[in-house]
Formats: C-alpha cells, structure tokens, sequence
C-alpha cells in the first residue's frame, strides 16, 4: 500500500496515477474488511476503485496525459502536510487500544445501538437508516447537491460555446 | 471498444449479474453488509460498464438524461417522503415507529424505502455525471432533448 502511494507521488503520468489510485482503494478495502468493517470497505471497494476510477478516467479523456511541472517549489505545502501529519500520528497515541471494550465510545450510545430494538441484523444499516436517519437524509441531500452543481457547471458551458458558436 | 468480441461477449455475461448484484446489495442490506450507497453505485457501475462497451449512445436508450436527472430528485423526495409520512401518521419526521401497527415492521418499512431512495439518488447522479463527462468529449455534446 505505501508502495503505491509512492509510486503515486512519483509518477507523472496521470493514466498511471488514476490505475494507481485504483490500486490504492482496492488495498484500503482489505484493510477495512481486516478492520471488520465490511460494509465501508464495500463503499471504498465500489466508490473508490470503481466508479470514481472510471469518472477520473473520463476527466482525463478531456484534458492532456501528462502533469505539469509546477512552478513554485514544494516546500511549504510539504511542510504543512508532513507537519498536520506529525500532529495526527501523535493524536492517535492518545486514542484508546482498537476493540478495547472499556473505550469511552463503546460506554455512550452504541450499547443502545446494540440492543438492537429496531430488530434489524445488519446494526450499521439500523445506525445508518433509523438511528441516524438525519445524518443519511443529509448525505443524500449532498450526493443530489453534487450532481446538480455538475448539471449546472457542464450544461452551461455548453450552451455558453454554442453561443460562442453563433457569434462568429 | 466497441468492436472488441471479448470485451462484448464478456459484458453481456457479466452486466446482468452486476445489476442482479446491485438488488441483492440493496434488498439485502438489513442481513449483511450493503445498503443504499453501495447498490446505487453497483447499479451505476454496472451501467458505465455498458456504456463503455457499447456506446454512451446505446447506454441511453436504455438509461437517458431524463431518466437519470429524475432520479436524481426522486430519491430525495422519496426519503424526505418517509420523514413527511411520519408526521402525517403522528410520529416525529423520519419516525419509522408509526409507519406500521407493529413498530418493528414499522422500522423495516421505513428502512427499505429509505434505503432506496439512497440507492436511487446515488445511481442517478453517477449516471449523470457519466453522461456528462462523457458527452464533453464529443463534438456534438448532449444531444437536444
């Protein structure tokens, strides 16, 4: 896996980096079904390495295969990556041990998630479609928001070249 | 790709397995692991898969803009149609509890249409997106409507 993002940091290829970032996913969904969770790595497996890969693809199909140098040196950004990095890697050595059954999210309201009282045997659906019912509306709302805004950014630069079109 | 024989023989097997495996994702979701997101974009995935192999032409014959720009709002109406459901029979919005005499059956009914109305949004704006990125390509662009 940080074979990978390596290679992705290397390549400069972009068709190479979009097969790379495919890989990628693929990997992290093994990790999260190695985490148990199932349903995640089903999303990162079907977004990330598939849907995502293919629309990254048609991107590329519209602008040139290879990266443009940049004109400004690193430096900076690579700073604040390397350091906002540094921060989290010591946040997570305050985090309780992983399954850990004491940790304080395991004592608030996930014990009433698994009681289970919408009888539903899939408890991250339950959570997902009736405990958090607001959470998945809005989700949804943000999916529909992203598709509109892509509707209205495309569709309007077309009628824009047209108009181009008719004037000349 | 669209006079590739493997390509085409190997999608005609797969696609309908890949659509059959975006209903069980999303009708099987309550027992094992899936739900709305991940079937809706099976179901687009499945589609893409299509249209690559065969054309973005015949892809909307089977699936078109309208049809994808409809889903895109309809799944959202349809969840915020449970919430409203809700209220109506005396719950709080998106109280599943009152949408049947059985408060459990009540729950389930709420998640399956929810569930759906996900599934339906994501596969729309996917396909949507896919259409519009493809058709940029084109000189033509979308076709009128």
């Amino acid at each position: 896996m940080s074979l990978s993002v390596l290679m992705l940091v290397r390549v400069r290829n972009l068709f190479a980096v979009i097969v790379l970032f495919g890989i990628y996913s693929f990997l992290m969904a093994t990790v999260l079904v190695a985490l148990d969770a199932v349903d995640v790595a089903m999303t990162e497996a079907a977004v990330g390495a598939g849907v995502s890969t293919v629309l990254l693809l048609g991107a590329l199909h519209l602008c040139k295969g290879e990266e443009a140098k940049s004109i400004h040196r690193p430096w900076l950004p690579l700073a604040v990556a390397v350091s906002t990095g540094v921060v989290l890697i010591y946040g997570t050595m305050g985090l309780p041990d992983f399954g850990d059954p004491q940790a304080p999210i395991h004592q608030h309201v996930v014990t009433r998630y698994l009681q289970n009282e919408v009888e539903v045997p899939n408890v991250v659906t339950a959570v997902l479609a009736s405990f958090r019912g607001y959470d998945t509306l809005g989700e949804t709302t943000v999916v529909f928001t992203a598709g509109a805004g892509i509707i209205a950014l495309l569709r309007r630069r077309k009628k824009a070249a047209d108009a181009g079109k008719d004037d000349r | 790709m669209k006079n590739d024989l493997v390509l085409r023989v190997v999608g005609k097997l797969l696609i309908p397995f890949i659509l059959l495996f975006a209903l069980y994702v999303q009708f099987h979701g309550d027992y094992g692991p899936g739900g709305g997101f991940q079937a809706g974009v099976i179901l687009a995935a499945g589609m893409v898969f299509y249209a690559l192999i065969f054309g973005v032409d015949n892809a909307r014959r089977v699936m078109s803009d309208w049809l994808a720009e409809t889903m895109l709002a309809a799944g959202v109406l349809i969840y915020a149609g449970v919430g409203l459901a809700g209220l109506l029979l005396g719950g709080n919005f998106l109280d599943y509890f009152v949408l049947d005499h059985d408060p459990v059956h009540g729950q389930h009914r709420g998640i399956f249409w929810v569930e759906l109305g996900v599934a339906i949004t994501v596969s729309g704006v996917m396909m949507k997106i896919f259409y519009m990125f493809a058709s940029r390509g084109d000189a033509n662009g979308e076709p009128e409507q």
